[in-house]
């Protein structure tokens, strides 16, 4: 054993006791950084409350329901056919695919099915409204990362889209088109060779995403490894839509049930990735967006014939019953529990929105990153304010 | 050109100076702003840019102008009202001390200092301190993190653009502006001169370094993170409006016209054209017209340069604090210490 002496102790502790005091003198308090409700990055209100050490985030949390709506409660006072026009303004970009389950809940109440040419048609206005929503991502992906040009491009292409929706519809935005036993309208004329010309550009869009930004080596400097989400801590957060895929789960509602709707009589593919991080969540939807424009044409080129409405009575009223439709929505799984008393609008309309789960996973995806890729993981998790808020 | 200028009082050529340098520093801006922010940034994300303020939107710089001057000059709350107040005026100040070493033609200078590139290099950095006040003097916690790390930036940054230089220092053999000019132009390249030697070819790689340090330097993109407008809101800037505002814009903008002056000046040759054109051998010999005509050279090279720095500009996405750093640090550092080192071993075989 060896003999420490009485010097070199005291040496010893007096240096401790001297680091000890110059980590307490430079043991810094945090800053809390509220990053929103108004800031660009947030497209929207939401405001995330972040401790930070330097550029590092401790603690992190989202605040939202800074625009809430009531839309749950309002549906409470409106007619069935009514609910539709505000449905509508939950995800305004994909606006059409939030009548869809809402309509099918209510059609499985009264048991009667949208004649075939309906369903083609529903199916490929969703998925109209898919491109519409996730190219607008794609371009808003490069705002977030410093890239200014592909933004342009999106809102360049995704006009044509909107064009597409609005001469079948009417409304560009907000089409309020899906009834109750089928469409409003069939489709006008020259409305199917226009769309096969939309569907190419839409596709030489995403070539043009895929050269401009996923072959960029900042872009994959920025996204590859950050935000890294699991298999399982994407299950148990109840993530869903194309960030559940990019973590690897081979989940797709459009495939995986079956509803009286057109996916199902189509070929196409369900697009994963492995890696989890904010890059593979950014392809997934690249890939899906050019998938959708596939689904679209293939879709066009089986259309049946036929009436786009069934018979319903011309005061609509629900029977009694529960009902619970959920779709793949352009943000994930969408679903509504519709509780019906009989009367002309619903008892209880429970909204289950994909951006409102897909965002709960932020508390544990932000500790410990830098604040730049605070930006990048809101913007790959993709949310849209009114579909948290409601 | 001797005769005309002491022809002229004392107070009278430093006013001409002085009108000189404004010119200088404000042309270039304003073309810049016009030319490539306003019009090519709008026709490669397929858009037409300003159209209704004159011709082509030409009249648009000034509407906009017009518009910061009618601005409210808000002062937050809680910032140190002087810091807050002077900090747009170093960084616009930087650019002005930066140009006055440019020579623009063999007697179209405003000094002709013999340590030149040293006190542009020196001077550059001076806009660091404004943009740190500026971030400070805020009392805002985005102005904060953005004059944090623009200092980081620029002071990383600062290096490997000081050792780019280093090389053309060593190959001309003169820290004087003028000189490098006269000995890339009067120079030949293995004994044929009809292009001179401008130092783009032989210091191709310091160029490179030079370009990629100068875009870090003026916090463009892919380097913006001290303004980085979907994190940061604006960085530095965001408490900033009105005329102070319009200070920093300026300044962006014209320190990027007078680093590609200078770049021009250090790897393209500067005002000259080869002097075996014209069968001179020193700068003695040029002719009086170049002094009309070296501008307008200058002027179009600045432009070729800058549309290559607002090119990337506008089609990249943005790095990250710490890859940042680590480039400077370990890319840009290490592959220009080799170029000094292999420009000194030539520069002693030849």
């Amino acid at each position: 054993m060896t003999m420490i002496g009485d010097r070199q102790q005291l040496a010893y502790i007096a240096s401790q006791a001297a680091d000890a005091r110059v980590n307490v003198e430079l043991e810094t308090e945090g800053m809390t950084l509220n990053i929103g409700p108004q800031h660009p990055a947030t497209h929207g209100t939401l405001r995330i409350i972040a401790r930070l050490d330097g550029e590092q985030v401790l603690w992190a949390e989202p605040s939202c329901g800074y625009m809430h709506r009531g839309y749950e409660k309002l549906t409470e006072v409106r007619t069935f056919p009514q609910v539709t026009a505000l449905v509508n303004r939950i995800d305004w970009l994909g606006s059409f695919a939030n009548e869809v389950p809402f309509i099918l809940a209510a059609e499985q109440l009264m048991e009667i099915e949208a004649p075939p040419r309906a369903q083609w048609i529903r199916t490929i206005l969703f998925e109209l409204s898919r491109i519409a929503n996730v190219s607008l991502f794609l371009g808003d992906l490069g705002v977030q990362l410093g890239a200014i040009t592909p933004v342009f491009f999106a809102f360049r292409d995704r006009e044509y889209v909107l064009n597409l929706i609005e001469g079948a519809t009417g409304g560009r935005f907000h089409p309020n088109f899906d009834r109750i036993g089928g469409l409003k309208d069939d489709l006008p004329a020259g409305w199917i060779d226009e769309t096969r010309a939309v569907m190419k550009k839409m596709r030489k869009f995403c070539d043009e995403i895929e050269n401009l930004l996923f072959g960029n080596e900042i872009f994959e400097s920025r996204t590859r490894g950050i935000g890294v989400i699991p298999r399982d801590v994407a299950l148990q957060y109840g993530m869903s839509g194309a960030n559940l895929r990019a973590s690897g789960v081979d989940w797709d509602l459009r495939r995986d049930q079956s509803l009286p709707m057109a996916w199902d009589k189509v070929d196409w593919k369900v697009w994963t990735h492995n890696d989890g991080d904010s890059y593979a969540r950014c392809w997934v939807r690249l890939q899906e967006t050019r998938e959708s424009t596939y689904i679209v044409e293939r879709l066009l080129d089986t259309m049946p014939s036929g009436p786009v409405m069934t018979k319903v009575p011309r005061i609509i009223k629900v029977p009694e019953g529960e009902a619970w439709i959920s779709t793949e929505n352009p943000l994930g799984e969408m679903g509504y529990y519709v509780v019906s008393k009989g009367d002309l609008g619903p008892f209880r309309v429970k909204i289950r929105s994909a951006s409102f789960n897909n965002i709960s996973i932020v508390p544990w995806l932000l500790k410990g990153v830098y604040v730049p890729d605070i930006i990048t993981i809101l913007a790959s998790l993709y949310f849209i304010l009114g579909d948290i808020d409601r | 050109m001797y005769a005309l200028l002491s022809s002229i009082p004392y107070w009278g050529e430093t006013l001409l100076r002085l009108l000189g340098g404004a010119v200088a520093v404000l042309l270039p801006a304003g073309t810049i702003v016009y030319l490539f922010l306003f019009k090519m940034m709008s026709f490669m994300q397929s858009r037409l840019g300003p159209m209704e303020a004159g011709p082509y939107g030409s009249m648009q710089l000034f509407a906009e102008v017009g518009k910061w001057l009618q601005k409210e000059d808000l002062l937050p709350e809680r910032a140190d009202s002087f810091v807050f107040k002077i900090a747009p005026l170093i960084v616009l100040a930087s650019t002005f001390l930066l140009v006055a070493v440019v020579p623009f033609g063999p007697d179209a200078w405003f000094t002709n200092f013999e340590a030149g590139v040293f006190y542009a290099l020196a001077v550059s950095s001076v806009s660091v301190l404004g943009i740190l006040m500026a971030g400070w003097s805020s009392a805002n916690k985005y102005s904060l993190l953005g004059g944090l790390r623009a200092a980081g930036q620029l002071i990383a940054y600062e290096l490997p653009m000081i050792l780019a230089v280093v090389g053309v220092v060593i190959q001309a053999g003169s820290m004087n502006l003028q000189n490098i000019v006269v000995a890339q132009n009067a120079g030949s390249i293995f004994g044929w001169d009809g292009l001179g030697n401008p130092y783009l070819l032989t210091q191709f790689v310091g160029f490179l370094i030079f370009m990629i340090a100068v875009q870090a330097e003026l916090t463009q993109t892919p380097f913006d993170m001290p303004i980085a407008e979907s994190e940061l809101v604006s960085g530095y800037m965001t408490e900033y409006s009105g005329f102070r505002f319009l200070m920093f814009f300026i300044g962006e903008f014209a320190t990027a016209g007078v680093f590609a002056f200078i770049a021009s000046v250090l790897f393209l040759g500067g005002w000259g054209v080869p002097f075996s054109w014209f069968g001179w051998t020193g700068i003695n010999d040029v002719d009086n017209w170049m002094n009309i005509g070296g501008p307008l050279i200058m002027l179009t090279k600045m432009l070729g340069l800058v549309f290559i720095i607002m090119w990337v500009r506008f089609s990249y996405p943005r790095f990250r604090e710490d890859q940042l750093q680590r480039f400077a640090w370990k890319v840009l550092i290490p592959v220009s210490l080799v170029n000094i080192m292999a420009t000194s071993v030539l520069k002693v075989a030849f």
